[in-house]
C-alpha cells in the first residue's frame, strides 16, 4: 500500500532538488569564482577515473564484440562488426556505462564527503569563516562533474573501440587501419555529437545529486550512508531518465 | 516563563563597563512545535568573557548560531558590533563574520586539508585584514605558536588529538584577529587535564588578543574559571544572572542544580 508520507516525502525532495539546482544557476556565474578548487575537483573526478573507465571500456568493447561476432557470422555480415560495435558504442552503451560507473564513484563520494562535512560542522565552520560553502563545495563540484564526464566518456569510447579491434584482430585478422577506417566511415554527425552532448548533461545530474544529498545530510553518520548511499541510487535513475529524453531529441531533429 | 527575582538586573562585568559588543533581545525560536528559545535576551560587553549555562537541549547552541546567521530566528533582535545581523545582506553577513571567531563543539577543522592549510583557508579569503606584504607562513606559525602546537603545522587532523584539534581550530578563528569568539562547549568530551589545558589558553586569548568571549558550557569548573559574568538559560529564557560567586551561592533549587 502506498504510503501518505512516502508521496509526500517524495515531492518535497523534489521542491528541494528544484531549490538546490536554481541556486546553482544564480551562484556559478557570481564572483569569487573557486579556479583552483574547480581544477582540484577535476582532477579528482577525472583523472583519478581514467582506470577504472579505462577498465571498463575495454571490457565493453571486447564483450560486445565476443557477443556479436558469431550472430553475424551466421549471416555472412563480420565485415559489418566495426559498423555496428562502434554506433552501438558511441550512441548508446559507451555513454551510459561509462557514465553510470563514474557515478557510482562520484556521486558516492560527493554525497558521503560533503554529508560528513555537513554532520562534523565543517560546512558551518566554512560559512562562519565568511566563505560561501555552496560556491566553493558544490559550484566547484558540479562544474568539474559536467565538464569531466563528456572527456571520460570519449576516452572509454576509445578504448572500448580498441577492445573490440582487439577481438577482430584476433578472430578476424583485421589490421587496424581496416578495422578504424571501417569504424569512422559508419560514424556520422548525428551520431557522434548528440552522444557527447548528453554526457554534459550526465556530468552535471551526477554532480547535482552527490552534491545534494551530502549538502542536506543529517542524523549523523548514519545519514552520511544513506546520503552516499541514495546518492548512487538517484544519480543512476536520473540517468537513464536523461539518456531517454536525449534519445528522443536525437530521434525528432536527426531522425535516426 | 517570567523572568524571576535571580535575574540580578544590575549585574556588572568583571572589567569595566565598555561598549556592547553583542546584544541580543527578545529572542524566539522554534522548531516546529518545540519552542527552544522563548525571548533571550543577552549583552556582552567589549573584553569581557560570559558564560551561558544551560541543560542539554535547552537552546544554547541555537542561540549561538543565530548569532552568527547560520539559523534564522523567528523573531527578536541580533545586534553585533551595532549591526543587526537579521538585515544584513550576505555581503555584510560574510564581513561581519570575520570579526567572529567560532569555536565549534567538534573543532570541525577540514579534515582533507593539513593544521597548516585549515589556517590559511580563512586567510586566503580576508587578506584585506592584513597589510599587504604579510607572510602567510610566519603567521601561521605565529598563530599556532599562541597555542603551543607550531610542530604540528604539516600534520592531517586524523593525526591530532581532541585537545589538539580543539586548539587548532582555536588557532584558525584567531588567525583573522576576531573582535568576538563565540566558545560552543569548549571543553566537552575532553579529560579533566586537557580541559584545563583549554580554559588556561581561552584566558590567554582573551589577555593577548583582547577579544571577548561568548561561552557555552555546562562544565562547572569550565565556567568557574573563565566567567567574568553568567548566564543561567532554563526553558528558552534567563533564569538567572550574575557572577559566578553570586548565583554558585544561590538558594535557588533551579540554580543549585547547574552547581551540583
Amino acid at each position: 500500500m502506498i504510503n501518505l508520507d512516502d508521496i509526500k516525502s517524495f515531492f518535497i525532495e523534489i521542491g528541494e532538488l528544484s531549490y538546490f539546482t536554481n541556486r546553482f544557476f544564480k551562484e556559478v556565474f557570481k564572483r569569487p569564482f573557486e579556479t583552483k578548487e574547480l581544477l582540484n575537483q577535476c582532477y579528482n573526478i577525472g583523472n583519478r577515473s581514467f582506470l577504472l573507465v579505462g577498465i571498463t571500456g575495454f571490457i565493453i568493447g571486447l564483450v560486445i564484440t565476443l557477443q556479436t561476432r558469431p550472430t553475424l557470422q551466421e549471416f555472412g555480415a563480420e565485415a559489418w562488426m566495426p559498423s555496428m560495435v562502434s554506433i552501438s558504442i558511441i550512441r548508446e552503451i559507451g555513454p551510459v556505462i561509462i557514465a553510470l560507473t563514474v557515478a557510482g564513484r562520484i556521486a558516492s563520494g560527493m554525497g558521503a564527503e560533503l554529508g560528513s562535512m555537513r554532520v562534523t560542522e565543517q560546512i558551518d565552520a566554512m560559512e562562519v569563516s565568511g566563505t560561501n560553502p555552496f560556491k566553493y563545495l558544490v559550484v566547484t563540484r558540479i562544474v568539474a562533474a559536467t565538464l569531466m564526464i563528456p572527456i571520460l566518456v570519449i576516452f572509454g569510447d576509445a578504448i572500448a573501440l580498441y577492445g573490440s579491434y582487439i577481438i577482430e584482430f584476433i578472430k578476424g585478422d583485421v589490421s587496424f587501419q581496416l578495422y578504424f577506417n571501417k569504424v569512422f566511415k559508419a560514424l556520422e554527425f548525428g551520431d557522434i555529437i548528440p552522444a557527447t552532448v548528453k554526457t554534459f548533461f550526465f556530468g552535471f545530474a551526477i554532480g547535482l545529486v552527490g552534491c545534494f544529498k551530502g549538502y542536506y545530510c543529517s542524523n549523523g553518520t548514519v545519514g552520511v550512508g544513506k546520503a552516499a548511499n541514495s546518492a548512487v541510487v538517484l544519480a543512476s535513475m536520473l540517468l537513464f531518465i536523461l539518456d531517454f529524453i536525449a534519445v528522443f531529441v536525437t530521434d525528432i531533429f536527426f531522425n535516426i | 516563563m517570567m523572568k524571576q527575582e535571580w535575574h540580578i538586573q544590575d549585574a556588572k562585568p568583571a572589567v569595566e563597563v565598555k561598549r556592547p559588543m553583542i546584544k541580543i533581545r527578545n529572542l524566539k525560536k522554534a522548531f516546529g512545535d518545540n519552542t527552544v528559545l522563548n525571548g533571550f535576551d543577552l549583552d556582552l560587553f567589549e573584553g569581557e568573557n560570559l558564560v551561558v549555562m544551560g541543560k542539554s537541549g535547552t537552546g544554547k547552541s541555537v542561540m549561538i548560531k543565530c548569532l552568527v546567521g547560520l539559523i534564522e530566528p523567528d523573531s527578536g533582535s541580533i545586534e553585533v558590533m551595532g549591526k543587526n545581523i537579521v538585515k544584513l545582506n550576505q555581503v555584510e553577513l560574510d564581513d561581519l563574520r570575520t570579526d567572529i571567531g567560532f569555536l565549534f563543539q567538534g573543532s570541525a577543522l577540514y579534515d582533507s586539508m593539513t593544521v597548516r592549510e585549515n589556517l590559511e583557508f580563512p586567510l586566503r579569503r580576508h587578506k584585506k585584514r592584513y597589510a599587504e606584504n604579510f607572510d602567510t607562513t610566519e603567521l601561521v606559525t605565529k598563530t599556532l605558536n599562541s597555542v603551543g602546537l607550531a610542530h604540528t603545522i604539516d600534520l592531517m587532523p586524523s593525526e591530532l588529538s581532541g585537545g589538539m584539534k580543539r586548539r587548532i581550530a582555536l588557532a584558525r578563528t584567531l588567525i583573522l584577529k576576531p573582535k568576538i569568539i563565540l566558545y560552543d562547549e569548549p571543553t566537552s568530551g575532553l579529560d579533566p587535564i586537557t580541559s584545563k589545558e583549554i580554559v588556561e589558553l581561552m584566558r590567554n586569548v582573551q589577555r593577548e588578543y583582547k577579544t571577548s568571549a561568548l561561552i557555552i558550557t555546562h562544565d562547572v569548573d569550565c565556567a568557574r574559571v573563565v566567567s567574568e559574568r553568567m548566564i543561567l538559560l532554563v526553558d528558552g529564557v534567563n533564569y538567572a544572572e550574575g557572577t559566578f560567586a553570586e548565583l554558585s551561592k544561590s538558594e535557588d533549587e533551579k540554580i543549585r542544580a547547574f552547581f551540583k
